[in-house]
């Protein structure tokens, strides 16, 4: 477990270099606009924090303030966001995500924050970053970002992918499409370096936007990449794909996000040929921390059962059983 | 050292900061000590296991968000197993919110619940998000009356009561609770509202109507509370838009004894240790040592005499 931030207070930790620090409980930023941070109060144990018991307790999840390194357009629909993070944020695993305050984009503002799911962690160069496509008051807001502009990344945050115990010959599939390609990105990081072989089935609209091959190349996986626009990913040819690859090397574990019939397909081939999975889920969120259960989808109770329960996306998820998942 | 401490009758706490119902969660002491807090106000409760209503839950504005949730709950026996466990943890009294269908329910409970552990007991009479057109105890004076007695009979501590903005006179339940043993009100719960979105024709919550929270809501929401103030005598906790020591201030200033925190803990989770500190600050500054000296303390504009002036 990588150690989380000792302390969040700026005001008695000189920053770090990348200026990126961390607002929690423990800070306060009444003067904000004058940059002057006042903390609330220190850790138990701290000298300073003798005359006032409270507020000890270490926090595991923070208001990141991050700074903006690039934030370039990929393609014509897709922006990359490269932050410089305090050490609490560069602990966030595949499939978890960050709560954005993103800022008013014209005249609009986004009242609520934005959950997205981590693109990469660089914990050697301070980074974490995100793919994400412009198609809200969020990520309007996002894409307006210049580099040294601060950023409010709340997390790390939810139930990332929970990969079994490394047997020899594991085989790790990743599915997505569209947006769901940002999402599983890091998982095949986490796969590899856990010894897993490594295969990603990506599908887009277009060869254009297909963004994450090279990345996920470089991590060391395979690529198998499907596009409308070539005709090759309809959803029986990639079933037809995802057999021969199991047959030619038996996948231990399915991974998917980004589609709704791609989900249904796996589902129905990942039960026949007794694949484990999982799958990253969004949905619109108020709170983020399981507090509001604005953000809950149907799910059932266990694999294969017709009783439904609504779970958290947030807090529960966002990522889920592959089995227990219901199709939308 | 500025004195944050309020009294809320029996109850005293050392600042009057508390989370809204529903608003917080075990998750959010990940994010800061809870030790910080005034009190602990958890999600409400029923007696049952509930699912709450489908989604989509949440909708946005510019300063307001309409959720429609419907009270989803984990039951009364997860609570005293679990929840009020994990609260024991911390220093700040426990309130537990509850909700039920009938007025005996309300009472039995109330009574289950009352565990040690627990400080006291919210009456969510308010949700608007339980029955067909928002409609709940708290628009009527005597169920309100019934609710409040029921849970006072049943159980040996302080019994709040949370108004709704949806009354037709907030004023007369304000009254009844107050009649019915109520040893403070929580003024007010959120206002039932609508959505719809033009490009898919359909309301922005499934459950078509909802409760509008929020900052935009803290006029209205003032204007209730410095009514009940006015009319009881048992203590006030103001609720609705408060995010910031100035917007607390303004419920202190008008008479209320505590404030509630809801929405704001969505924008910023760390709004409320934020709120506290700058509620030392604003004494600091101001010269008060004692933050309860602000309470009620709002100063009326002086009558201008028009007739007098007019024969200078």
């Amino acid at each position: 477990m990588t150690s989380l931030q000792t302390d969040a207070c700026a005001a008695e930790n000189p920053a770090s270099d990348n200026d990126a620090r961390t607002t929690s409980g423990h800070c306060s930023n009444e003067t904000r606009a004058t940059g002057k941070v006042v903390p609330l109060c220190a850790h138990r144990g701290d000298t300073a924090s003798a005359a006032d018991p409270t507020c000890s307790r270490k926090p595991s999840i923070a208001e990141n303030q991050c700074v903006v390194r690039s934030n370039e357009w990929v393609n014509p629909e897709y922006k990359h966001l490269v932050l410089s993070a305090p050490d609490l944020a560069l602990t966030a695993r595949a499939g978890q995500f960050f709560h954005l305050a993103c800022p008013p984009s014209n005249d609009e503002v986004p009242y609520l924050r934005r959950p997205m799911s981590i693109y990469r962690v660089a914990p050697d160069n301070q980074r974490i970053e995100f793919l994400y496509k412009v198609q809200g008051v969020g990520t309007r807001g996002l894409a307006q970002l210049n580099r040294g502009d601060t950023l409010d990344a709340l997390g790390p945050l939810g139930k990332g992918f929970d990969l079994p115990a490394t047997t020899g010959a594991a085989h790790v599939l990743l599915l997505a499409r569209g947006v769901g390609l940002a999402t599983m990105a890091p998982l095949a990081q986490e796969a590899i370096s856990a010894g897993a072989h490594v295969t990603a089935l990506l599908s887009a609209r277009s060869p254009s936007l297909v963004m994450s091959a090279d990345y996920l190349r470089d991590a060391g996986a395979d690529i198998v990449i499907v596009t409308d626009d070539d005709q090759t990913s309809d959803v029986v040819q990639v079933e037809h794909l995802i057999r021969r690859l199991h047959a030619s090397r038996p996948i231990t574990f399915a991974t998917t996000c980004g589609s709704n019939r791609l989900l249904s397909m796996l589902q129905r081939v990942a039960a026949e040929l007794r694949i484990p999975g999982q799958i990253a889920l969004e949905q619109h969120m108020g709170c983020a921390i399981g507090a509001c259960y604005a953000c809950v989808r149907p799910f059932r109770k266990s694999a294969g059962s017709d009783e439904l329960t609504y779970r958290r996306v947030c807090w529960d998820g966002p990522v889920f059983d592959l089995q227990e998942t219901t199709s939308w | 050292m500025v004195d944050l401490s309020v009294k809320l009758g029996s109850l005293t706490l050392a600042n009057p900061v508390m989370p809204a119902s529903g608003t917080f969660a075990e998750g959010t002491s990940r994010v800061f000590d809870l030790d910080c807090l005034g009190a602990i106000v958890t999600k409400t409760i029923t007696q049952d296991v509930r699912e709450g209503v489908p989604p989509p839950r949440v909708a946005e504005f510019r300063d307001a968000t309409l959720f429609s949730i419907g009270i989803p709950s984990k039951g009364s026996d997860y609570y005293i197993e679990q929840t009020v466990p994990f609260y024991r943890r911390y220093t700040p009294p426990l309130v537990a919110s509850i909700s039920a269908n009938t007025i005996e329910e309300f009472g039995t409970l109330a009574a289950k619940i009352a565990v040690p552990g627990v400080a006291a007991i919210e009456a969510n009479v308010s949700c608007p998000n339980l029955k067909k057109d928002g409609r709940a105890f708290g628009m009527d004076p005597e169920a309100t009356y019934h609710v409040v007695k029921a849970m006072k009979e049943a159980c040996g501590l302080p019994v709040w009561a949370k108004m709704t903005p949806n009354a037709g006179n907030v004023v007369e339940v304000a009254l009844a609770a107050e009649e019915a043993g109520a040893d403070a009100l929580v003024v007010s719960n959120a206002i039932l509202a609508m959505a719809i979105d033009v490009e898919t024709f359909r309301p922005r919550v499934a459950n078509v109507m909802g409760g509008l929270t929020g900052a935009a809501t803290r006029p209205i929401m003032l204007r209730i509370a410095y009514q009940c103030v006015q009319a009881v005598k048992i203590p006030v906790i103001g609720c609705g838009g408060i995010g910031t020591a100035a917007d607390a201030l303004e419920f202190l200033l008008a008479g209320c004894r505590a404030v509630q925190v809801g929405t704001a803990n969505f924008v910023s989770p760390t709004a409320m240790p934020r709120l506290i500190h700058d509620l030392t600050v604003y004494c600091e500054r101001h010269g008060v040592s004692k933050l309860s000296d602000l309470i009620g303390a709002v100063r009326m504009h002086e009558p201008i005499k028009l007739q007098q002036k007019a024969a200078l």
